[in-house]
Formats: C-alpha cells, sequence, structure tokens
C-alpha cells in the first residue's frame, strides 16, 4: 500500500510497550494541569488542617512534634489516594473506549495495565516532592540521614505502585469515572482515618487499636516514621507496631500478589 | 455455509457464533447461531437494525469478545485460541472513536503504531503518511479532543491501519458524519479496498452497503437472514414496479382501478402521498400502457415511474419491522421521489 515496508510484526515485548503506554499517561498530565493541581492542593490543604487546626488539641505520648509526627501520615495518606487516581485513569480509559482499541492490538497482555501503573507512580513522586516541600514549610524535618531519607521515599513509592495496582481492579469492575471516584474514597478515606497517620494508636478506643495497627496504612506511617526519625509512638507490643518496614513490604507485596493477576484477568476478559 | 470450496480460502469463517449477555434484567441473545463466510479481498456488509448483533460479530471476530458457542477463523487464525497472533494482521475501528483525547493525532497514531510493534521510526513516518491521506495534517499536532466528530473517526480509521492490516473490521464507520464527510469515508473505503484489503463493515445505511459492499449480509436478531449482492436481495423481493402519483385525491379511486386492471393485480395505495404502486411485470410497456390508460381517462398525474425495489424493500420485507423510523433518526435523508428511480 505504501512505500514503508511490512515488517514482520513481532512479539509484543513488555518492557516497551509498558514504556509507550508509561509515556502516554504521562504525556496527559501537563494536558490536563487542574488534575495534578488539585490533587496537590488537597494535600496541602490536609497539612494545613492538621498541622494548625487539629495539632495543638493531639498531644503525642511521650512528646514530640506533631508536625514532625503529621508529615509522614499525610504522605501516607496521599499515596493511599493513589489507588483511587489509578481507578478514575482506567474507568476513564474503558467508559471512552479506548481500552478496546488497547486490547485489540498486538501488543503485550499485562503492558497496559503495567505502564498505568509505572507512569501513575512517577505522577505520584510530584505531588510527592510538592508535599514534602509543604511539610519543610511547616517544620518537618528528616534526621536520619541521606540514604534512610531515600529509603523511606522507596518505600513510599513502592506503596504507592501496590495501591495502583487496587485501582487497576477496581477502575475496572465499576461502569463509570463517577463510581469509581465514589467508591475509591468510600474504601480510601476510612483506611486513611482509622490509622496512626494524624493520630496515635493510643487515643483509638481499645476494640479500635488492632484494626489501626495491622492497617497498611499505618505500616507505611510508622515505617516513614523510624526511618526519618520523626515522632513514632507506639505501646503495643505487636508486631506491626514493631516491625513497620518488614510489615508495609508485606502489605505491598499481598497486594501486587493478589490485585496483579486479578487486574490482568480482568482486563483480558473485560468486554465493555 | 462451512463449505470452502470454490478456489481461495475465506478470509472470515464463523460458525454457528452465540452470544448472550447477562444483566439483572435477564439475558439477551445477542447472537444466535450466526454463519459468515467472507472471501479474501471482498468488502461484506453486515447490515441490520439496532441491537441486531452488529457490533456484537465485529468484536468476537476482532478477539474482543469470546462467543459463548460457535468458533470463527479469521485470516487463519481461531479467534480465541490464536487471538495474539490474530491481532497483528487486523485493525479495527469501533462503533465509537477510540482514540486519546489528550494526545495529538500524530502522537496517537504514533503509539498505535508502536503497540502495534512497528519500530519508532517506521511509525513516524507512517503517521505522517496517514495523517496525509486522512486530511488531517494541519491538524495532526493538535490534540484530539479540538477535533470536530469527522476528524475523530477518520483519526481512528487511520489508527487502524497503522500496521498495514490484511483485514480490516469497519463498525460503523460514517454513523454521525454529514453527508460531505460520509462520501469522503466512503472514498477513503474505496481506496483501501483497491489495494486489496479484505473488509468486514456494519452499517444501517441502505445505500452504504449499496455503494461499498460486494456481498451483503442482513443480520437481525442474531443471525444473518440473508445473503447475497444488492441485485441479488433486491430481485429476492420480486421484480420492478410501476409507481404512479396521482394529482388530485378525488381521482385516487379511479386512478386504482385503472392501475390494478392494467398490472393485472390490485395496486396499493399510499392515500397520503397519493402514490399507486403495482407490480410490472411487462417493465416499460406496462408502464407504458398504464400513462396511456391514466391519460385517456383524463386523470392528471404528478409523477409516474418504473422502480426497483430498493434496498429499503428488501430491508422491510426480511426484517419485518420499520426501516424508516431508523433511517429518519439516523439521517435527515432527502424524501424519496417516487417514480424517479427507474
Ligand atoms: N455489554 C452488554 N451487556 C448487555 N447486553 C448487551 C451488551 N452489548 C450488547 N448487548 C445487547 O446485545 C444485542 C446486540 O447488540 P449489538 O451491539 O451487537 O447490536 P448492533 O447490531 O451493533 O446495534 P447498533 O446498530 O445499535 O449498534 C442488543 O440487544 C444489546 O442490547
Ligand atoms: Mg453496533
Amino acid at each position: 500500500m505504501t512505500t514503508v515496508q511490512e515488517a514482520p510484526p513481532q512479539q509484543g515485548s513488555a518492557l516497551s510497550d509498558s514504556l509507550v503506554v508509561t509515556w502516554r499517561n504521562l504525556k496527559r498530565i501537563p494536558r490536563i494541569p487542574e488534575l495534578a493541581i488539585f490533587a496537590i492542593l488537597q494535600s496541602v490543604m490536609f497539612v494545613l488542617l492538621f498541622a494548625f487546626v487539629f495539632g495543638g488539641a493531639i498531644p503525642l505520648p511521650g512528646g514530640g512534634n506533631y508536625r514532625e509526627f503529621l508529615m509522614p501520615g499525610i504522605f501516607a495518606q496521599t499515596l493511599a489516594f493513589a489507588a483511587a487516581t489509578t481507578a478514575i485513569g482506567m474507568t476513564d480509559d474503558m467508559a471512552k473506549g479506548l481500552i478496546d482499541r488497547f486490547r485489540s492490538l498486538p501488543m503485550s497482555r499485562s503492558a497496559f495495565l503495567t505502564g498505568r501503573t509505572v507512569s501513575d507512580v512517577v505522577y505520584n513522586l510530584g505531588i510527592l516532592i510538592v508535599l514534602m516541600l509543604s511539610g519543610l514549610a511547616v517544620g518537618w524535618r528528616v534526621h536520619e540521614g541521606l540514604a534512610r531519607f531515600l529509603a523511606g521515599v522507596g518505600l513510599t513509592l513502592l506503596f504507592a505502585y501496590a495501591m495502583s495496582w487496587v485501582g487497576v481492579w477496581l477502575g475496572m469492575l465499576v461502569p463509570t469515572v463517577e463510581v469509581a471516584q465514589q467508591v475509591a474514597f468510600t474504601a480510601i478515606f476510612p483506611l486513611t482515618f482509622l490509622s496512626n497517620a494524624f493520630v496515635p494508636l493510643q487515643t483509638l478506643p481499645g476494640w479500635l487499636q488492632p484494626v489501626a495497627d495491622w492497617n497498611p496504612v499505618s505500616a507505611i506511617t510508622a515505617a516513614l516514621r523510624e526511618l526519618w526519625g520523626n515522632p513514632n509512638p507506639f505501646v503495643t507490643n505487636s508486631f506491626p507496631s514493631e516491625h513497620p518496614i518488614l510489615m508495609t513490604l508485606i502489605w505491598t507485596a499481598l497486594f501486587i500478589a493478589i490485585f496483579a493477576p486479578l487486574g490482568v484477568r480482568r482486563y483480558r476478559a473485560t468486554s465493555r | 455455509m462451512s463449505s470452502t470450496a470454490g478456489g481461495s480460502t475465506p478470509a472470515i469463517t464463523a460458525e454457528g457464533l452465540t452470544k448472550l449477555y447477562k444483566s439483572r434484567s435477564g439475558e439477551v441473545r445477542a447472537l444466535d447461531g450466526l454463519d459468515l463466510v467472507v472471501d479474501e479481498g471482498t468488502v461484506l456488509a453486515l447490515l441490520g437494525p439496532n441491537g441486531a448483533g452488529k457490533t456484537t460479530t465485529v468484536r468476537i471476530l476482532a478477539t474482543l469478545l469470546r462467543p459463548d458457542a460457535g468458533r470463527a477463523t479469521v485470516l487463519g487464525y481461531d479467534v480465541v485460541s490464536d487471538a495474539q497472533r490474530l491481532r497483528r494482521v487486523i485493525g479495527l475501528s469501533g462503533q465509537y472513536a477510540a482514540v486519546d483525547e489528550n494526545l495529538t493525532g500524530r502522537e496517537n497514531l504514533w503509539m498505535f503504531g508502536r503497540l502495534y510493534q512497528v519500530n519508532s521510526p517506521t511509525a513516524r513516518a507512517r503517521a505522517d503518511e496517514l495523517l496525509d491521506q486522512f486530511d488531517l495534517s494541519d491538524a495532526g499536532d493538535r490534540p484530539v479532543k479540538t477535533y470536530s466528530g469527522g476528524m475523530r473517526r477518520r483519526l481512528d480509521l487511520a489508527s487502524a491501519l497503522i500496521g498495514h492490516p490484511r483485514l480490516l473490521f469497519l463498525d460503523e464507520p460514517t454513523t454521525g458524519l454529514d453527508p460531505r464527510s460520509r462520501i469522503g469515508m466512503w472514498e477513503v473505503i474505496r481506496s483501501l479496498v483497491r489495494q486489496g484489503s479484505t473488509l468486514l463493515l456494519t452499517t444501517q445505511y441502505l445505500e452504504e452497503a449499496d455503494a461499498l459492499a460486494n456481498t451483503i449480509a442482513v443480520v437481525d436478531a442474531g443471525k444473518i437472514i440473508a445473503r447475497g449482492t444488492a441485485d441479488e436481495l433486491k430481485s429476492s423481493v420480486g421484480g420492478e414496479r410501476v409507481e404512479v402519483v396521482v394529482h388530485d385525491p378525488a381521482q385516487l379511486g379511479a386512478a386504482l382501478r385503472l392501475v390494478s386492471d392494467c398490472c393485472l393485480t390490485e395496486a396499493t395505495v399510499d392515500e397520503h402521498t397519493r402514490r399507486l404502486t403495482a407490480p410490472a411485470a411487462g417493465g416499460a410497456q406496462q408502464l407504458v400502457a398504464v400513462i396511456r390508460a391514466l391519460d385517456d381517462a383524463g386523470i392528471v398525474i404528478d409523477d409516474v415511474g418504473l422502480r426497483r425495489p430498493t434496498l429499503d424493500d428488501v430491508f422491510l420485507s426480511l426484517t419485518g419491522h420499520a426501516a424508516e423510523e431508523r433511517e429518519a433518526e439516523a439521517a435527515a435523508s432527502e424524501p424519496v421521489a417516487a417514480g424517479r428511480t427507474a
């Protein structure tokens, strides 16, 4: 038909296909800047609300600066919402029929989802950086050196990546972007508040404490506090409280192990 | 339908395709044992009313949906077990344009090219070529959200062509296009056919099937209920008819008697349009006889002519429900002038 030679189509390469999808998802961020701007504003608002409104009313057992205590919680909360970001992106592509085009192409079967989760991690890294700057502005500091700081950042992104896989699966279950938004927020808000993100576990009613203790958001929050030398009050002699980093790794591995295959299966079977 | 006798192997064979959709309100049998054969290098139009199962058929053949029963092969690949290999040789332009609104036209084409496993420079060159071919060069660097419906549709078709597919599925390629864009799209499709692509397109527009396809398969309620060339389908509902539009409604009764006598069959009357229709077994001679008889009786006629059955007639008589309704809502096509279609 043309002068371009007919290259024999090769096996879809998972890596290069994922990169193309990642590229595509990142391209759209500056083209709908409102999305990123409001995501950042929302988190900055949380920083300000908790630092200035509630902060004074929440004493930390064993003392310590509330704002230093707060910031890891804010990071954890924001990145838990990675699930919502991803779910909304997935539902949007489904609703617009774009997924059909991707599914009709000879590309690697998981690349569309890998590309989505990877680009969302990049997006979340951007948001994390802005949040850290606003944290610095209200008095949050890292006390344990560069290596442990970077370890904390890496752990946060890993957590975001795992949450994105939950979002992938969720995004394909629901019919519209509005529903995706509702479902994700309804699920994630309690997850972030039934945790040690904003208040020390000790202030929760006794029966709630183990729930909050085993909450993955608590794990990542406590892990960051431990890594960065921020106040990390815990009393319970429980496994999650004593091994928050290990616990975060377990949770993220579990999420990815469960939701990545579920998501890929759903993607292959999806028929909307 | 399973026989492949007659030389070349068919590009598409489907046998007994069945698809059930389960929903809260029960089950919908979207396909009910659909059989189909399309020869390589030909154009087949799936023609059918809303909900007939056209999109479902296309989605199964394009590997997006698994049939609940039956089997299909496309270009020799089984659509279920060989799906991934099949995807390398087909292109799909679905019923609704599936392009990324936030990317430019050029970026969309490059991306789909890459995912079609074309290397980056080739994909870039191919994108330029397609933008040119589809008259989108000027808009190529604008985000697609600024495109009109027709431009999106063209970009969607271009995206389907990015990997030089041997077989192309087009689901209602001109729905929502204005008459000019529709003719433009027809031109594009015709040029693809000239280059030897095999094409399966669905349409609700009878004249579109007539204009583009070698073979028309009429689908209704999940089955193929008729198949043939446009001419074959037309002759299946009978031969030519004579049509007369009487000027004065008061003369309608007299005209009816005369026409019925001439044609040896009771003519049908449409009081509203004052139109009489009767089978004209004798062709032009019969027409002359009718005109003479009416003229002798002093009946003034506005219009008269010999008319072959249109695909509309075929469609109506086959599917048994009103094609007019759909036509009316689908497009503001000009009213059919009786007798003009000689
Ligand atoms: N995802 C779905 N869930 C439930 N029912 C469906 C689904 N998709 C299609 N159907 C039903 O299956 C039948 C066939 O639908 P299909 O989309 O194939 O028709 P179509 O011929 O393409 O119609 P149209 O001309 O309106 O595009 C319809 O009754 C439709 O309601
Ligand atoms: Mg359809």
